[in-house]
């Protein structure tokens, strides 16, 4: 006889909005146990489980669901940590409705299993544990990871677990990538991230903040001089791209990283008792409609901002961020001007911002991506007045250790060059993450960092046993 | 941590740390500055790297108290610790014979031009120093100076010392008598570098300026030390810290470097940190 399922995921308790604008606590309060347990009902642990297709490591959701229901939530992590070592932030910020989600069989007829929520809950139930360390012995081979966002703490986490000895060598004065300065506390409570973070140094992975490479070595200098034996490379997506608009150095435009770094890393929120200063504005525009544009706008938001706009020039179905972070920004007030091209800066003369010149869109026929393609409709230009614009609509490569490695293969956007097994064009140098495929996801950059770090082991192991 | 091995009073409000950063120490290059920050709730403060010692793993910088943040940095003494200090950034100076260079420094500028003279000078070039200040007190450095260039002129704005005039005044005089020099490099505040930009373009000099734009990462992630070079947007973190003086946009960069002037008598006022944690400054 078939189950009866309940045909929607259980709410996720949240934090009010009109509270939530105002603050910097996390928005989603996660799954209590019993909500947990009655969302893993809806699990029918198939046969030929549809969802862990759309996962981008393979995640034996099945399997971890089941052990949900039976209250074994430690043996649950167990499950999810073989191919993901980090539930707790994955739980959160991955686009579940893009990946596992949308191939639940449940979803067919009725929502999907919150399978993402279920990840969150486990995560957040192992944060808090010690966790077990299994080592291999040590192989006595040296290892660097260039980068500590996630795809270098995935592929640390897997050599250190090897027996490798690893330092990983981290450009700013605090380990973690995007996940430290671009995902406000907000969506990510750092704590969680730094909680991963000490887990790694447990496991005697060694992490230097304030070190460049490319400036405070070279790629050949750490090969050849400082002994390592093979290098990783997750330096990440972090050069903002601006739109070449007329005026756009004026004071208040914003790139996405500037703004979010100075709010996250540098906790300009709590100035004038933190050090370091931020314009928030009384009307902000955000340029674009991805996660990090929703991330600025409810920035601003938070700070203070009195009206706050995403400018997209497609349609509401077209945005690119995830689904629940579009749904939260509206709930706080984030205002949504689509179909909205900006065409100029306009700013007084002293420098400062005044306005955004914008013009109004239609959606005309595809394009290459197959979404219809916004073209300008004549004459419709329209000035919004804003103090501060903030842009976000994407970024490139990070150039500090391309620069000056110039036999590593780059492409001509100057993503680092490898191939599947994450292997780049130098001997001993593999790459992996945002800087490989240019800006993605939080889940991808670990799948690359964890394929690397296999295929550093293989070649490592293939020299044999280490010679001192 | 970093510790301060020495620190030095140069002239009121100017300071001299030597900081033990090997590793810094080891890849510096004339030209090229560091990001120190001093505490938990401190702010990213880029500044140049005056000079270096391998041996002892020392990097020396000189800073004018500003604001808020420069002037807790100069509340620290000797033994005390920076919490981090990264670099060395930037792109390091092109060093080479050249013929004669003249090397102009504005204020505080005379610790960034000092190293570069100094390279210049072993490269074998025939260097000429410039150094003005506002008075016979803020000047300082002109023995290193002295030694690292030359011929050296020192001029004052109000004649308190040596001679008044601005380098500027000493610049023309010297082309005027000498001729055109391969290269001018200025480095001081902007309407100083904007000033003998304007001038050297007159004779048609080359001229480079490092510019002090307001930075956050100073790796090419934030976009706040944006600058427009001949039309085009740069990161002076990475592209610089030295541009074509005469394709600089220095009235840009002057709006630009007063972004947070109120901000910054916001935090004048403040004292210490208050929050002790609450505002999640430690978290
Ligand atoms: C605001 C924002 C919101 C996002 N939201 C989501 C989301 O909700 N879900 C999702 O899945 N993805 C999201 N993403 C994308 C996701 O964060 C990235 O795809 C992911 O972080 C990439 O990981 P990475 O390890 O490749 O690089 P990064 O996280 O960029 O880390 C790279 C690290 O390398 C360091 N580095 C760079 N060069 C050097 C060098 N030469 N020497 C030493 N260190 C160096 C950098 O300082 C940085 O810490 C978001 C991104 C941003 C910016
Ligand atoms: C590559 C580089 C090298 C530098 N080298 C030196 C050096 O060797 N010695 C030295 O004394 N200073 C140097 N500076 C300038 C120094 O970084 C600033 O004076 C300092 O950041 C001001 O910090 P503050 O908090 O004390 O003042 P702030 O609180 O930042 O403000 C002081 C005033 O200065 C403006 N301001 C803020 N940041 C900067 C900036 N980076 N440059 C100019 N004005 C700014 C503000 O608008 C404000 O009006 C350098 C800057 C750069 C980018
Ligand atoms: S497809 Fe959906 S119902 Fe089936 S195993 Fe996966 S999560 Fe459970
Ligand atoms: S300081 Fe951030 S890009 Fe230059």
């Amino acid at each position: 006889m078939a189950k009866q399922i309940i045909p929607k995921k259980h709410p996720m308790p949240h934090q009010d909005p009109k509270v939530r604008a105002k603050n910097f606590d996390e928005v989603a309060l996660g799954y209590t146990e019993e909500l947990a347990l009655a969302e893993a009902e809806r699990c029918l642990k198939c046969k030929n489980p549809m969802c862990m297709k759309g996962c981008p490591v393979s995640v034996d959701i099945p399997e971890f669901i089941a052990h949900v229901k039976e209250r074994k939530y430690e043996e649950a992590a167990k499950v999810i940590k073989r191919t993901n070592a980090l539930p707790a932030v994955c739980g959160r910020v991955c686009p579940q409705e893009n990946q596992c989600e949308k191939f639940c069989i449940v979803g067919k007829k009725n929502e999907p299993v919150a399978i993402g929520r279920l990840e969150r809950f486990v995560g957040d139930y192992m944060v808090n544990k010690e966790a077990e360390i299994e080592k291999a012995e040590a192989t006595g081979y040296k290892v660097a990871i260039v980068g500590s966002g996630p795809a270098g703490l995935a592929c640390a986490a897997d050599l250190a677990r090897l027996g490798h000895s690893v330092t990983m060598f981290e450009a700013l004065h605090t380990p973690g990538g995007v996940l430290m300065y671009g995902i406000p506390e907000f969506r990510l409570p750092k704590a969680i991230v730094q909680k991963e973070i000490q887990n790694l140094k447990k496991m005697g992975v060694e992490i230097e903040t304030n070190a460049i490479v490319g400036q405070i070595a070279s790629l050949d200098e750490l090969l050849q001089e400082e002994g390592f034996d093979a290098v990783f490379l997750g330096t990440g997506a972090g050069t903002p791209y601006f739109m070449n608009l007329p005026g756009e150095n004026y004071n208040g435009v914003y790139s996405a990283n500037e703004f979010l770094t100075r709010s996250n890393l540098m906790k300009a929120y709590c100035f004038p008792q933190c050090d370091t200063p931020i314009k928030v504005g009384k009307k902000v525009a955000v340029l674009g409609g991805g996660n990090v544009a929703m991330d600025a706008a409810r920035t601003a938001l938070r700070l203070g901002a009195e009206d706050v706009y995403i400018v997209y020039r497609r349609s509401r179905a077209e945005l690119p961020a995830r689904l629940e972070e579009v749904e939260h920004a509206e709930e706080e007030g984030v205002q949504f001007l689509f179909l909205t091209n900006p065409t100029k800066y306009v700013g007084s003369e002293e420098g400062w911002l005044t306005g955004l010149q914008c013009i109004k869109m239609e959606l005309g026929e595809p394009d290459a991506s197959g979404r219809r393609k916004p073209v300008p409709i004549d004459g419709s230009e329209f000035v919004l007045p804003v103090d501060v614009a903030i842009v976000a609509i994407g970024q490139g490569p990070n150039p500090l250790l391309t620069k000056t490695t110039p036999d590593l293969e780059t492409n001509k956007r100057g993503n680092i060059t490898a191939d599947e097994t994450g292997k780049t064009s130098k001997e001993g140098v593999y790459a992996g993450g945002d800087v490989v495929t240019g800006a993605a996801t939080v889940i991808k950059a670990m799948g690359a960092g964890r394929v690397a770090a296999t295929s550093i082991h293989e070649y490592l192991m293939g020299k044999g046993p280490k010679k001192n | 941590m970093y510790q301060i091995i020495s620190k030095k009073a140069l002239a009121p409000a100017i300071y001299e740390y030597e900081i033990l950063a090997p590793k810094v120490a080891k890849k510096a290059k004339a030209g090229q500055f560091i990001i120190v920050k001093v505490d938990e709730q401190g702010e990213r403060i880029p500044l140049t790297i005056a000079d270096f010692n391998r041996e002892t793993g020392t990097v020396t910088i000189v800073f004018a108290e500003a604001g808020y943040s420069t002037k807790k940095l100069g509340q620290l003494n000797a033994g005390d610790a920076v919490q981090d200090f990264v670099g060395p950034l930037g792109v390091p100076s092109h060093v080479d014979k050249l013929g004669t260079v003249i090397m102009v420094a504005g204020g505080v500028g005379v610790a960034p031009v000092y190293p570069i003279a100094r390279e210049m000078k072993i490269a074998g070039s025939h260097v000429v120093g410039i150094m003005g200040a506002r008075n016979k007190d803020l000047i300082f450095w002109e023995d290193r100076m002295k030694e690292a260039c030359d011929e050296l002129f020192v001029t004052t704005d109000d004649g308190s010392y040596v001679r008044q005039g601005f380098v500027t005044d000493v610049l023309r005089e010297y082309i005027e008598k000498e001729g055109n020099p391969a290269m001018v490099m200025a480095i001081g505040p902007l309407p100083m570098m904007r000033a003998v930009a304007n001038m050297t373009k007159e004779y048609g000099i080359k001229t480079m300026v490092s510019l002090n734009s307001i930075m956050v990462d100073g790796t090419g992630m934030c976009g706040a030390c944006r600058v427009t070079i001949g039309g085009e947007t740069k990161f002076v973190c990475v592209d610089g810290p030295e541009f074509d003086g005469h394709l600089v946009d220095f009235e840009e960069q002057l709006m630009r470097s007063r972004q947070y002037k109120s901000e910054e008598q916001q935090a004048m006022q403040q004292s210490s940190c208050g929050c002790g944690g609450g505002g999640k400054c430690h978290g």
